[in-house]
């Protein structure tokens, strides 16, 4: 661990850590899996060792293909195929953000996040970001071992998904997050007063090419007005949005927000869907009663 | 072709770490009122058997489903996670999820 401190030079990093099943107790129809609602996320500031400077170091030979990630955790049972993810030499070698961790919001990483040292891939789902890192080796093949296939695989076409309740006749690992964005003040259900301004605020993210624009809906998704967007914390942090709504009339109301990337990528009205329950991205909503 | 040099130096910083090699006992807590299983036929064999590996956490929460979703689900526990289920108990445990997590009527 000092060497992993002493050896490379520090990089610090803003990301979110999200599951690719965060929000499957959405789906409809339903999946089976861990019933997530939305809290399968988080943002915290990672310092650590580059990654690529790691490969570097340790020299990657001709013919290098991938790079295979484990951790100290072990199975609950002896059959059950340990957790072992895999990268491209060419994602990390191209990305001076996929850090080895020891740090997070500047203090060592706590056991359950990882401790000693975890792998952060940022823009990419927590599936790869390998708790308890123990072991990286180099490979010369695609590694398809449970933890890439045939788990956290979706659908090979560009939407990620199927017709619901349908399989899909090709699949590939999950990589890069979607767009989501998420109102976090009011609160469903809260009872707003006529006239009075009333603050909407949320978060936004993406998977790494950073949020541009988020717009909110006040009428259902008829009309929608920009926001102001927070302090930018890097193209992979979570960002914040707010926006000043003043009910006009006693009514109830579906509030709604939706969030660009860097390359105009977005959120749907309608949710996509496929069967491990991955990739949830569709338009948030929260209805409120002005009184 | 294997970066064996570091995969080493890892694994060896780390199982040589004071704060690893101190062992310390842990009391988890008891699980919720949520997670406990439903009355029903075989409900003490899915019990013992499931949480071997997996709290009922992830039996509650799952979609109602009939039996061909349960049988299913118990399949690929001992096909792909290799759960050391005889055939006759699989197949009471499937009665056991498909009668008291079944559709709802």
């Amino acid at each position: 661990m000092d060497e992993l401190k002493t050896k490379f030079p520090a990089a610090k990093v803003v990301a979110v850590n999200q599951c690719s099943g965060n929000s499957r107790g959405r789906f409809s129809p339903r999946v089976l899996g861990g019933q997530w609602g939305d809290g399968a996320m988080g943002n915290a500031e990672w310092v650590g060792a580059r990654m690529r400077d790691i490969l570097t170091r340790a020299g990657v030979r001709q013919g290098g293909l991938q790079v295979t990630f484990d951790g100290l955790d072990k199975p609950a049972f002896p059959t059950v195929p340990d957790f072992v993810k895999s990268l491209d030499v060419s994602r990390i070698m191209d990305d001076p953000d996929v850090i080895v961790a020891y740090q997070m919001n500047g203090q060592p990483l706590p056991m359950l996040n990882g401790y000693p040292a975890r792998l952060v891939v940022p823009g990419w789902y927590a599936t790869y970001w390998v708790k308890n890192l123990s072991e990286i080796e180099v490979i010369d093949h695609v590694f398809e071992k449970f933890w890439m296939k045939p788990g956290y695989r979706i659908p090979d076409a560009p939407c990620g998904c199927v017709e619901p309740g349908t399989a899909p006749a090709r699949t590939v690992p999950i990589t890069r997050m979607t767009v989501r964005s998420f109102i976090a003040v009011p609160a469903p259900g809260a009872r707003v007063a006529v006239g009075q301004p009333v603050p909407l605020k949320g978060i936004a993210f993406d998977g790494g090419y950073g949020i541009s624009e988020v717009q909110t809906s006040t009428d259902g998704g008829t009309s929608w007005r920009r926001t102001q967007l927070g302090a930018d914390l890097g193209r992979y942090s979570f960002r914040e949005w707010s926006a000043v709504w003043t009910p006009p009339a006693p009514n109830s109301y579906r509030l709604m927000v939706r969030a660009f990337n860097g390359i105009g990528e977005s959120q749907g009205t309608q949710p996509l869907w496929n069967p491990a329950g991955y990739l949830r991205n569709v338009i948030e909503q929260v209805d409120v009663q002005a009184v | 072709m294997r970066a064996v040099a570091i995969g080493c130096w890892l694994t060896c910083l780390i199982l040589a770490s004071p704060a690893i090699a101190q062992e310390k006992a842990r009391t988890l807590p008891a699980d919720h009122d949520y997670a406990k299983l439903r009355p029903g036929p075989h409900r003490d064999l899915a019990q013992t058997q499931c949480q071997f590996c997996h709290s009922t956490d992830y039996i509650v929460m799952q979609p109602r489903g009939d039996a061909k979703q349960w049988d299913a689900v118990v399949t690929k526990m001992i096909k792909v996670f290799g759960a050391p289920l005889s055939e006759a108990d699989a197949k009471a445990i499937t009665e056991y999820l498909a009668t008291t997590y079944g559709p709802p009527r």
